[in-house]
């Protein structure tokens, strides 16, 4: 291995960590967070007897799921500018910053892959539950709220942290908005030092063993979660 | 806050003089095109082998299998495109990694797309293929052997025809995610769609009409593959088993 020089590694993990997984796990948390929110009341309106309501859920999924996550950063990070200013009422797009984009592209993404994960989850609950909770004199948000969506949530657990794996994973694409992510600030580092070898096979290493140790995680949780039932 | 919208530029000249901007984007869906065939042969071969050796009773097959499936779905796919156009030439013995660098465009970077998003993908269709393997009823390996098969004979003419054509659509999704996830290769300097029409944003300074065009490009071309795929599965189609609609995570 000579001619390499791993010592590049060491002079900037305070910098790769610090700012850039900070960066990476910080919005990986907003978008699953809000992601799973939104996703759970999108997958409500495409269960729901109101058509329009339903039809309006299946276009915005079936719109995010068929173009590429790339092209979608790209459309938020003009969009949320112009967004923004019609909200405040300014004559000029507003500056978002790279961090808030990214926050709510993936959210916006994101949700609409929970969405169907949340709607297969409550379309597995007994129709008996939720006529049982109007038999009760529950309202529908009470018997969504009390009965069916922690059902459904507790059945979706596994698939919803797999998906949230790979949101992990996917948050390196911010990249191409020149964020300052784990990747992005790998990157900034290979080219100042030209150590890309170096710098990216560091990368590749580091989102392995994360990605593998949530997903041996995952794995854990879904014997245990089939045990119980 | 408004935006005023100017359609006409999609028919104005592109600066490098290849013709509009509509051709432009085109071409760019022809590269997507290109990029996303070229690794679906090379997805369905690998994963359909890597797949079947996962279910077979060679203990250190399984495992180099499951090594391989394990390796390339932890790594997110920029930084295996990176890995591929960046490290890989400088790993090799130094005349052929100086013969990939000095590639001329757009090859350089359209053969490292391919590899990269080709072996990526293979995990995903390992996966297909060993559920779909596995969710055959067991009977059907015990006939094989009642019948006096070898465990190979049982795969070539009891599991595999029945198990490939259960996998179909799932690999459905799968070729509509390849066809998305080759926007990736823009990263390492693919000319493909997305990467058209981020090119022609910065020369035409018409965001939106740039995203909508590539947007609108994209869900056609879906809709040309749920319509192709939906009639292959009609063709194959098992009578009477229907393949298990799971929730999946993926993109």
């Amino acid at each position: 291995m000579q001619g390499f020089d791993f010592d590049v590694i060491e002079r900037s993990l305070g910098y790769l960590f610090r700012d850039g997984m900070t960066f990476t796990i910080t919005l990986t948390l907003i978008a699953m967070t809000g992601g799973i929110v939104f996703g759970t009341l999108l997958a409500m309106m495409r269960l729901s007897s109101f058509k329009p309501l339903s039809w309006l859920a299946a276009a915005y999924v079936d719109l995010m799921r068929s173009i590429p996550l790339v092209l979608v950063i790209f459309w938020f990070f003009f969009l949320v500018p112009y967004i923004g200013a019609w909200v405040i009422g300014s004559n000029q797009p507003i500056s978002v910053g790279a961090f808030y984009s990214a926050a709510i592209t993936f959210t916006m993404f994101e949700a609409a892959y929970y969405c169907e994960i949340m709607r297969a989850g409550i379309q597995s609950i007994a129709r008996g539950q939720v006529w049982s909770g109007y038999a009760l004199g529950l309202n529908y948000w009470q018997t969504m709220g009390h009965i069916v969506l922690p059902q459904a949530f507790r059945n979706m657990v596994p698939i919803l942290l797999t998906q949230t794996i790979i949101l992990f994973q996917d948050t390196s694409l911010v990249y191409v908005i020149s964020a300052t992510d784990f990747l992005g600030a790998a990157s900034k580092v290979a080219n100042r030092d030209y150590r890309l070898v170096e710098m990216y096979s560091f990368v590749a290493v580091i989102y392995f063993i994360i990605s593998y140790t949530l997903s041996l995680v995952v794995k854990r949780l879904q014997t245990r979660i089939a045990v119980i039932r | 806050m408004h935006y005023s919208w100017y359609w006409k530029v999609l028919l104005e000249t592109e600066p490098g003089g290849t013709g509009s901007y509509l051709h432009y984007l085109v071409v760019g869906l022809g590269w997507t095109l290109a990029t996303a065939l070229a690794a679906w042969v090379i997805a369905l071969a690998i994963g359909a082998f890597v797949g079947t050796v996962r279910t077979t009773s060679m203990q250190w097959a399984v495992r180099i299998g499951n090594f391989y499936v394990e390796i390339f779905r932890n790594i997110p796919l920029i930084v295996q495109m990176f890995l591929w156009f960046f490290v890989v030439p400088e790993l090799l013995p130094t005349a052929l990694g100086d013969w990939i660098k000095q590639m001329p465009p757009p090859w350089g970077s359209y053969i490292p797309a391919v590899l990269c998003l080709g072996i990526f993908t293979s995990v995903r269709v390992a996966e297909q293929v060993r559920a779909g393997i596995n969710s055959l009823p067991r009977g059907q390996r015990m006939a094989g052997t009642a019948l006096g098969l070898t465990q190979a004979q049982t795969y070539r003419y009891v599991i595999l025809p029945q198990a490939f054509r259960i996998v179909l659509p799932p690999l459905t999704s799968e070729s509509m995610n390849i066809i998305k996830n080759s926007s990736v290769a823009l990263t390492i300097g693919l000319l493909e769609l997305t990467g058209r029409a981020r090119a022609m944003q910065e020369f035409s300074f018409r965001v939106f009409e740039a995203f909508t065009a590539a947007t609108v490009i994209y869900l056609l071309t879906n809709l040309v593959v749920v319509i192709l795929m939906r009639a292959l599965e009609q063709r194959v189609r098992v009578p009477g088993l229907i393949a298990g609609g799971a929730p999946q995570a993926g993109h």
